[in-house]
């Protein structure tokens, strides 16, 4: 109650923001501070429960999280918010309209709705429109829980600002390490990267999701910055002050819409408008945003143990009913129905009107308003919302339990379970791990861009703000609506139970392990720690060494990996360019191309490729052979069949490029033709790799081009004398030709 | 015996030409009138490391530089002179003289080195976290020294420094890259950064080529990995990059100093408890090596990489180009002036009370006058060193330059910023601006030369 009075004490001017700095004209000048929250993650990680309810008004220990975020602002002498809303604008609106977030003094919260943004670019971008913004403003998101006073940041923006007008944002950071085995923070968000410079805390890299072993620098920065730290332990809050030209930068890159992917990303590649970067590291305070399950789970845990103060629930901030701290870390509303024999143990808040059964035991969870819970029931580590009703002799463990859910009597929760909103689930059904439950038919197409979660839910079935916040009847309704599917619905949560069990194989998302919840399991973890045993096995058998006192391009060194690095790069371009070229042959075989033409592009593909002729001769012969393999061939000797008719029509075509034995030039040169062994080398391969069928008739197609002139018989001896040395399985096929081979021999003895 | 120091004296350096000469390997250069071995070998024996072992590249320059440490060290150091062949890099060189290595640790010199850093320090930080390798780095100096293996002037003379990676404690190495590398982007291993968590890159410091080796891992490296030739380029690299995941045998040698490490390896929740015991944090490395949650699921090998850096205040070049030759030979007699081991007079200079001066001849604060020199009429020396038995003519003015040992300049010359080398007779009237003049060379008289290098022809 204590923070709840001084914020509104603030009165005597922006509770010592910028405005403590000593220039008294800044004094004259000074502009309410103003913040912009995005009530819309513009993500998919609460689905299904967010398709009924935007994420912002999902309760957090019983109060929505949207409301921590403005008493957070409020009390850190924010003086005007303006909630951008999206995804469920209206239930978003109304739920601000009936808090007494607009009633308060010296605290204006504006809502700007829009329909049509599919990130925070485009929601920023509205806002510059509107011509709101006149000064530095706090920018985070409604999912945000912080107790940080914003007046250090502040001054530090400001006193950069003066010094530097490019520096146009500050970000806050504090310190976090990831697990070492899981790769992500306790936050269950991945892995960060950041370079910062230690004196001026400029950011200079960001990396949060990248699959590369190595952190990449730029050259340029040392040069600079003589000292760098490059971190592995700082979390992002997602809490940025920003300058005006944050808003103008996005107005002029119409594509960002990430701020960090795009926006971040951009700024510190950009040097074109010189915009600077800081950051600024909390380092006791609070603050977090809550980004999927596993920070839900988090904070909750977090606010219950009261690292959050004053945020927590026996302090009244908002509209949240006070509850009574016991001992234990255990907090209970006044009206309570409980049991005598029922067990509410540590860390547990339990909401008032909830009444709890005999023998119940109840530890580490958070329950609603209103809930009625029976005999029996175990309760670990869950949350659940308001008026729930648990019946008798249920396990729940690790589980999201949304408004209005039955759980019948005997029903098993396996840990990591989400029950979005009214869903029942049957008599002694158990619910499997992970698994998600809706009244909602998980979206049969999901669209794999997660940017655009929120594009498609204003139409279509699920316009989810007909759902509460009307009247029961037509709240009735849209259940009757259901009922149809509710019947074909009801086998999947057991016997008299409603809702839509969500396949959790969606491949866009993470495992779901990683998210949820549920802790990680120990056999979970262990798996981890093998494979990541193994990787580095892999990577130090490799040779591939790692970059860090990398051997010297100049060394003499065998073990340089350099080369083969150069080696991938050609072999992807040549790849790359036998496809062009495929696709070229195709296009001139439908449509009839002239050769001349085909040389021609196959000509500015090589140039532009880079490539040798000899490379232009291997990949024409592999697509001719690829196109006669396409035609139908019922057995091996119409494959033969197939390809004599392509060659004799492109014969033309593969002699440009196979220069051959010219008689003016002389017999006796061109006795080791590099491009006709080439198309050996690539047919032999050919054979063995992409056009199996071809190695039974590789001898008949040999002849084949022997007889079109296409290569001449030094070009197969030399074939076969170099295939001497080789291995015996690459002799396959020198060995299948050898009578061919004989002949040629003898032939060409006989003309001498 | 503790330590064994190898100082790395180099051979004839083909970028310090004209300066170097047939008669003159590097390692004998003068540095304010005395060689720069001395002051290296003085600095291992004011720290007590007196059994030395001086590496040289070729047998002739062997045979000089021996000369030179038996009659001036005959009684202080113990020292052996061992010939290596040219051209085969700071790590071949190692593993030439490789049946010379006894102790348990090698400290490693370059014998180029001019510094007041102590070795000791190095040492005692390389025993206190039973490194692998420990090196030293310095702050980079203003004037910009330039890499050059003591090996040999393989390197051009090129401006790029060291890119380092540190860890929060500044205690240990955790990423280099020198040489071309420099030139490129930055790259670290995650795996490392996600280890410490926070790792700081520095691209102010400078390898200062003074390493200390454990020898057993050393010499694994050494006989392992053949192709090495460089243990700035190649092994501290290795080394560094393989702590997490070491290769090592490491046979028995941190037990050796903690009789407990064994039994630990078998238990390592033991060791965790032991390691919170001691007051100490545990380092990443041992964190690493146990695995998260305390423990793993094979014993996870690591090595340290240790760095000693030397404070701001302390001085520390490598004379590895003509530039720097220049400059440590200013500094010595100026700004670093107790390296020296001379008294400076009241003038801040030293005159040799057998030079003779003629009259009207001024010689300014930051001088070194060698004995036995002589100086006609109305000269002016600022800020330069003037070697032994040189025969200077009247009005002559020598400013900001090193004139080395037997040289006679005619009257009336003027020298500026060069570097005059022994033997060296300028005839009258010769004007020299930036110039090298290479022993015995005779500059014509009335000549003017500008940034040139002059010398005779070798055959």
């Amino acid at each position: 109650m204590v923070a709840k009075k001084s914020g509104r004490n603030r009165g005597g001017g922006g509770g010592g923001t910028a405005a403590a700095t000593e220039v008294s004209v800044e004094e004259l000048a000074r502009v309410p501070l103003q913040a912009i929250l995005l009530a819309d993650s513009f993500a998919t990680k609460f689905r299904p429960i967010t398709l009924e309810r935007p994420k912002v008004l999902l309760p957090l220990v019983n109060v929505p999280m949207i409301d921590y975020t403005l008493a957070w602002l409020e009390s850190a002498g924010v003086e005007e918010v303006f909630v951008f809303c999206c995804a469920h604008a209206k239930q978003v609106a109304e739920h601000l309209e009936n808090s007494q977030w607009f009633a308060q003094p010296n605290f204006s919260v504006t809502a700007i709705e829009s329909n049509n943004a599919v990130g925070a670019g485009d929601a920023l971008r509205l806002i510059y429109e509107q011509n709101v913004i006149r000064g530095d403003f706090v920018l985070v998101s409604g999912d945000t829980v912080s107790n940080m006073s914003l007046a250090e940041a502040l001054g530090e923006h400001k006193e950069r600002r003066r010094k530097d007008s490019n520096a146009i944002m500050t970000m806050v950071i504090t310190q976090s390490k990831t697990s070492p085995t899981t790769r992500q923070s306790r936050l269950g968000t991945d892995e960060l990267f950041m370079a910062i410079d230690p004196d001026t805390k400029q950011l200079l890299y960001y990396e949060d999701k990248s699959d590369k072993g190595t952190v990449s620098l730029d050259k340029t920065l040392l040069s600079d910055h003589p000292s760098i730290y490059l971190h592995n332990d700082k979390q992002d809050c997602y809490i940025d002050i920003c300058s005006p030209e944050v808003l103008s930068t996005f107005a002029d890159n119409f594509d960002y819409q990430h701020l960090r992917r795009h926006f971040l990303k951009g700024l510190l590649d950009d040097d074109i408008m010189g915009y600077k970067i800081f950051t600024h590291e909390i380092q006791s305070n609070y603050a977090a945003r809550i980004d999927n399950f596993r920070s839900y789970d988090t904070v909750s845990k977090d606010i219950i143990q009261r690292w959050t103060y004053p945020l927590v629930p026996d302090v009244q901030f908002v509209g949240n009913s006070s509850a009574k701290l016991d001992r234990q870390g255990m907090y209970r509303a006044s009206v309570v129905g409980q049991s005598r024999s029922a067990q509410v143990g540590p860390f547990t808040v339990i909401g008032s009107g909830t009444t709890i059964g005999s023998q119940s035991q109840i530890s580490n969870s958070v329950v609603g308003e209103g809930c009625k819970i029976g005999a029996n029931v175990s309760i670990e580590g869950c949350y659940i919302w308001h008026n729930v009703t648990i019946e008798d002799g249920c396990q729940l463990k690790h589980a999201i339990v949304c408004d209005g859910v039955v759980i019948k009597s005997g029903v098993i929760l396996e840990p990591g379970v989400v029950l979005s909103y009214k869903v029942v689930v049957g008599q002694q059904f158990i619910v499997p791990a992970y698994s998600k439950v809706s009244l909602y038919q998980q979206p049969i197409k999901q669209d794999s861009d997660e940017e655009l979660e929120y594009a498609d839910s204003s139409s279509g079935f699920m316009d989810a703000s007909s759902l509460s916040g009307l009247p029961d009847k037509l709240k009735e309704e849209s259940t009757i609506q259901l009922s149809e599917s509710q019947l074909q619905a009801a086998s999947e949560v057991g016997s008299g139970g409603v809702g839509f069990i969500w396949s959790t194989s969606e491949g866009s998302h993470e495992e779901e392990w990683r998210h949820s919840v549920a802790p990680i399991p120990a056999a979970k973890l262990l798996e981890i720690m093998h494979t990541s045993n193994n990787e580095l096995e892999v990577v130090q058998q490799d040779g591939n060494l790692p970059p860090s006192g990398e051997l010297e391009r100049d060394s003499v060194t065998a073990n340089s990996n350099d080369y083969d690095d150069d080696d991938v790069d050609v072999k992807d371009d040549y790849e790359v360019f036998e496809n062009e070229v495929e696709a070229t042959f195709k296009r001139a075989l439908e449509e009839n191309i002239k050769e001349d033409d085909v040389i021609l592009e196959v000509n500015s593909l090589r140039l532009s490729y880079n490539l040798a002729t000899a490379d232009c001769s291997g990949a024409l012969f592999y697509s001719m052979m690829k196109s006669a393999l396409s035609a139908p061939h019922p057995s091996p000797s119409d494959l033969v069949k197939n390809a004599a008719t392509v060659i004799t029509k492109w014969k033309k075509l593969l002699k440009y490029y196979l220069p051959s034995i010219d008689e003016e030039v002389g017999l006796l040169i061109s006795s080791s033709d590099p491009d006709e062994i080439e198309v050996i080398l690539k047919f032999e391969e050919m054979c063995l790799e992409s056009a199996k069928e071809y190695s039974t008739v590789f001898v008949q197609i040999l002849h084949l081009l022997y007889d079109k002139d296409i290569i001449q018989e030094e070009a197969i001896l030399n074939w076969a004398s170099e295939k001497e040395g080789a291995d015996e399985t690459d002799k396959l096929f020198v060995k299948q030709a050898e009578k061919f081979i004989q002949w040629l021999n003898e032939a060409s003895e006989e003309e001498d | 015996m503790d330590f064994q120091v190898v100082v790395l004296a180099g051979g004839f350096s083909k970028t310090l030409v004209p300066l170097v000469s047939k008669e003159v390997p590097k390692a004998l250069l003068p540095v304010a009138n005395r060689p720069v071995l001395s002051y290296v070998l003085e600095l291992l024996e004011q720290n007590n490391l007196k059994d030395l072992i001086v590496v040289v590249e070729s047998e002739s320059a062997a045979l000089l530089i021996g000369g030179w440490i038996s009659s001036a060290y005959v009684d202080r150091l113990h020292v052996e002179v061992a010939a290596v062949p040219e051209e085969i890099g700071t790590a071949g060189a190692l593993r030439a003289i490789d049946h010379h290595l006894t102790a348990s640790d090698i400290l490693v010199v370059s014998g180029d080195l001019v510094c007041d850093v102590p070795p000791g320090a190095v040492a005692a930080t390389h025993r206190r976290h039973d490194a692998v390798v420990t090196t030293m780095l310095c702050s980079n100096p203003v004037s910009g020294s330039t890499e050059s293996g003591s090996s040999g002037g393989k390197d051009k003379a090129k401006k790029h420094y060291n890119i380092i990676g540190l860890d929060p404690t500044k205690q240990f190495l955790l990423h280099v890259a020198s040489g071309v590398e420099v030139e490129k982007d930055v790259r670290v291993q995650k795996s490392i950064l996600r280890e410490v968590g926070q790792m700081d890159i520095r691209a102010d410091l400078m390898d200062a080529h003074m390493y200390a080796f454990k020898r057993s891992v050393l010499q694994e490296v050494l006989n392992q990995k053949e192709a090495f030739q460089s243990l700035r380029r190649d092994v501290l690299p290795y080394l560094v990059r393989s702590q997490l995941r070491s290769e090592l045998l490491l046979n028995g040698v941190q037990s050796e100093e903690n009789g407990n490490d064994k039994d630990a390896s078998q238990n390592p929740k033991i060791v965790l408890s032991q390691l919170l015991a001691n007051a100490s944090t545990p380092s990443f490395h041992e964190l690493h090596a146990l695995g998260p949650n305390g423990f793993s699921l094979s014993p996870r090998k690591t090595h340290k990489c240790c760095v000693y850096i030397a404070s701001k205040s302390n001085y520390c070049v490598r004379l590895n180009t003509i530039q720097a030759f220049s400059d440590i030979n200013r500094d010595v007699i100026g700004d670093a002036s107790h390296i020296s081991g001379y008294s400076f007079s009241a003038q801040n200079n030293i005159i040799d009370p057998s030079a003779v001066l003629g009259s009207k001849t001024t010689v300014g604060p930051q001088c070194m006058l060698g004995e036995g020199s002589q100086m006609g009429d109305k000269c002016s020396v600022k800020k330069s060193v003037i070697g032994r038995h040189c025969r200077i003519g009247s009005n002559v003015k020598i400013v900001n330059s090193i004139v080395m040992n037997h040289v006679t300049i005619g009257d009336g010359c003027s020298i500026q910023g060069s570097v005059v080398c022994s033997n060296v007779q300028l005839l009258e009237r010769v004007v020299l601006k930036d110039c090298q003049v290479g022993a015995g060379f005779v500059v014509t008289a009335g000549s003017e030369h500008k940034g040139e290098s002059l010398a005779k022809k070798e055959k």
